[in-house]
């Protein structure tokens, strides 16, 4: 069989991003909802098909069986294809030297042999933790007519914040004469978004040249050999909607930019579609007493209650006489009667009993991790269960089947973790 | 499975008025986010019939846009998959389909070439959900030589566009009377049979050489004394959308927690066309109450005891009532919507009143579209 791909993705989608706290405890962060139906890996996914890549290599590692069921043959992205599609590719035992991906790099280094097998020309490294829409295609051209071995995709960020970047220093015509990971003084606003397009020989030179560096990684190793080796490398300028989606905070955030009347990131554009896994296609239902404003909400939901500001995902029911508010509330999450919730992440499967207040008291910080559970958010971990008629106050983290017994006289305060099984 | 399925989907109802002019009327939209076809397209599936022809021929477009993948059916597959036969795919010398038999006559080689010793045959434009495996047992057990599946309707519905069945205490149907001017029985034929696949073979070429050309009539009614033609009801939710008051009524039907939960939320599912929308957006000034909306759609105003399909846009200040608004229309602000259907694709311009005052208005706008 003769094969030939111009251009294929390797999408790394194995770490856990820890800082998402609950939400990535059964899955890996590209796994994790968004935007009401969608989930990250969506977003890459969808602009590889958009951009005419039809070949996909999915790195898994860390909790893969939500990735996985999600991905499956990749028929909602089209990338059920005869030669190329979606591969999910996991670390797998080797004759010797058996490795977990140990870096970013490292995880590219272990499937040379997958990325062989399609004769490419070029390969685009993406990661799977990004919101963005960008046409991969017009980065190809870009790193074609300027002759480069390695283009690396960079955004403007607001100098100020530029030393939280890896920054990239270039000339006139763009290509990179130099890079500084988080500076103290930066030299440019040009951070890299961790996305390259790399000739395919130069990639394979630069990963078997490096194959014995612990903990092989992109940012850290390959780009400063190419550098070294006096290849091309140049930056391709980004200036459309990104967002990293790394926090607690920051995924709120994002999610809550959706709701504007017209979003800077907006999912109602005809010609760049986000596809994804529908668990349904049934239309939504509003019961006689409810009201809804400034929300998205997914197919399949039963809403009797009120909903102000909020992502709802699918399949997910609001009680009559219920209040959400500011909240992001995923698939299959079962609210009852007459709950307040304010400033609640509920994870998928998430049952509510009847009466519950959720964010309501003082500010305290949480008890356990206060970098990640904090500006008043409450997290409620997948498949929670939330016994009725108890009050819950801020920057809570709750995970597992709770019972009366966990919160004394009816109350869990601010800054508490309750994790049950 | 022990049978194939076929699914007659080329109907074009003059009941339908305006409606059908655009498509089909199993290509009919209901519920919000389905298709009329996908009801009996899901029970196939459920049924473990994997082997399904679709026969059509007028306005097959939006019917054939929408089965353009057999995916959502699971039916893209090696052994058996779904079939569409349109009156091209027969016979040079054929003609277009004179009648539901002589719609399967001219696809007699799908029959003859398959190797299942039964056919169940439905109609594609009514919402149900049923095993036609159960049917089939019955059909065996019986001894049948065509088993129709019959549903008691309630005293006051009219059975006037029905056949009628009479039944005696053993199923068998003793009386089958279509279309009746004067009811005699309110059980009626829902359009689902099961036959031998060699009787239906040998019942369709007797037709052909007596230029005969309806199911019904030229073999249900024709051979109901000589073969044994049995009864089999069915209990749950059953409707035909064929006529305009019927297309409204079904989809209103939707609006009741029961059969919604019936069709939603209880094994199996319906499966339809995955449409990639984005989730419905609700901006300040929605006010949305007893309705049903789809993926994609964008309300800004008010929505009362409607079903919305997919991608509507109501603009600001709108008041929708009592209607149905079919997918991918944009409703300029300040406008009044009350006992209407909304033909897909229309553009209501801004300030526009349309009421239905007695029945159901069709409203048919083809504006053209500012953009959102």
């Amino acid at each position: 069989m003769i094969v030939k791909k111009e251009m294929i993705a390797m999408l790394l989608a194995g770490g856990q991003g820890s800082r998402l706290g609950i939400l990535t405890a059964k899955m890996a962060k590209p796994a994790v909802s968004f935007g009401g139906k969608y989930r990250i890996i969506d977003f890459p996914l969808s602009n590889c098909i958009n951009s005419g890549v039809d070949t996909v290599g999915v790195l898994t590692q860390y909790m893969p069986l939500r990735l996985n069921s999600h991905i499956g043959i990749g028929i909602p992205w089209d990338l059920d294809k005869n030669v190329g599609g979606v591969s999910v590719l996991s670390p797998y035992e080797k004759s010797e030297n058996t490795e977990w991906y140990t870096g970013t790099a490292n995880a590219i280094y272990q499937n040379i042999e997958y990325m062989e097998s399609f004769n490419p020309d070029y390969v685009l490294i993406l990661s799977g933790d990004h919101i963005y829409k960008m046409d991969y295609e017009t980065m190809l051209d870009f790193h074609k007519e300027n002759g480069a071995d390695v283009t690396i995709a960079v955004m403007p960020v607001p100098m100020q914040e530029a030393s939280r970047f890896g920054i990239m220093i270039t000339d006139e015509n763009k290509r990179i004469i130099d890079f500084e990971e988080k500076p103290a003084h930066p030299r440019s606003n040009l951070a890299s978004m961790g996305i390259y397009i790399f000739n395919w020989s130069t990639l394979k030179e630069s990963l078997l040249a490096n194959a014995s560096q612990p903990n092989l990684d992109f940012g850290k190793h390959i780009i400063p050999y190419c550098r070294d080796k006096g290849r091309p490398l140049y930056a391709w300028e980004f200036n459309g909607y990104w967002k990293d989606v790394g926090t607690l905070t920051s995924y709120w955030e994002a999610n809550m930019e959706l709701i504007d009347i017209v979003p800077e990131f907006n999912l109602y554009e005809e010609y760049w579609k986000i596809y994804t896994r529908s668990q349904t296609v049934t239309p939504q239902y509003f019961g006689n007493n409810s009201f809804v404003e400034r929300t998205i909400i997914g197919e399949g939901s039963e809403i009797y209650g009120k909903v102000y500001n909020s992502v709802i995902g699918c399949d997910v029911t609001i009680g009559e006489g219920s209040v959400v508010r500011d909240s992001i509330i995923m698939n299959g999450t079962v609210i009852g009667h007459g709950c307040s919730l304010t400033k609640v992440i509920s994870a998928e499967n998430v049952t509510i009993a009847d009466n519950v207040t959720i964010g309501q008291g003082d500010d305290t910080p949480n008890n356990t991790r206060p970098d990640i559970y904090r500006d008043s958010l409450i997290c409620l971990g997948e498949d929670t269960v939330i016994p009725e008629k108890v009050t819950i106050g801020k920057n809570v983290m709750i995970s597992g089947y709770t019972a009366e017994q966990d919160y004394p006289d009816g109350y869990l305060p601010s800054g508490s973790t309750l994790v049950r099984d | 499975m022990r049978a194939i399925g076929i699914i007659l989907a080329g109907g074009n109802s003059n009941r339908m008025k305006e409606l059908s002019k655009r498509r089909a009327v199993c290509a009919m939209p209901v519920a919000g986010s389905y298709r009329s076809i996908d009801f009996a397209l899901s029970n196939m599936e459920f049924s473990r019939v994997t082997k399904v022809a679709v026969l059509t021929q007028y306005n097959s477009r939006s019917l054939n846009e929408h089965l353009s993948s057999s995916k959502w059916w699971d039916f893209g597959r090696k052994q058996g998959g779904m079939f569409l036969f349109t009156p091209s795919f027969a016979d040079a010398d054929s003609q277009w389909y004179r009648g539901t038999a002589d719609a399967i006559a001219q696809n007699i080689s799908f029959l003859k070439n398959s190797h299942e010793p039964y056919v169940i045959i439905v109609s594609g434009d009514c919402v149900y959900k049923m095993d036609y495996g159960r049917v089939l047992d019955a059909h065996i057990e019986k001894g049948a030589d065509i088993t129709v599946v019959v549903k008691q309707m309630p005293e006051d519905f009219n059975v006037e566009r029905y056949g009628t069945v009479r039944m005696n205490e053993d199923g068998r149907i003793v009386d089958f009377v279509e279309k009746p001017v004067l009811a005699e029985s309110n059980t009626i034929s829902c359009g689902i049979y099961v036959i031998r696949r060699r009787l239906l073979i040998e019942l369709l070429e007797r037709c052909r050489e007596e230029s005969r050309y309806d199911f019904v009539q030229d073999i249900l009614i024709r051979y109901k004394g000589v073969k044994k033609i049995y009864g089999y009801e069915m209990k749950g939710y059953w409707s035909n959308i064929a006529s305009v008051d019927d297309y409204f009524r079904t989809n209103m039907d939707f609006l009741n927690t029961e059969i919604r939960d019936f069709f939603f939320r209880q094994y199996p599912e319906i499966h339809s066309k995955v449409e990639d929308l984005p989730p419905v957006k609700y901006n300040v000034g929605a006010h949305v109450r007893n309705s049903l909306l789809s993926s994609g759609c964008i309300v800004n105003g008010t929505v009362e005891d409607s079903v919305l399909f997919h991608q509507v846009y109501v603009g600001n200040n709108c008041v929708i009532r009592n209607s149905l608004i079919l997918n991918d229309v944009y409703i300029g602000d300040n406008s009044i919507i009350e006992n209407c259907i909304i033909e897909s694709g229309d553009t209501i311009q801004a300030n526009s009143t349309y009421k239905g005052e007695d029945g159901v208005r069709i409203v048919i706008e083809r504006g053209e579209r500012y953009t959102i």
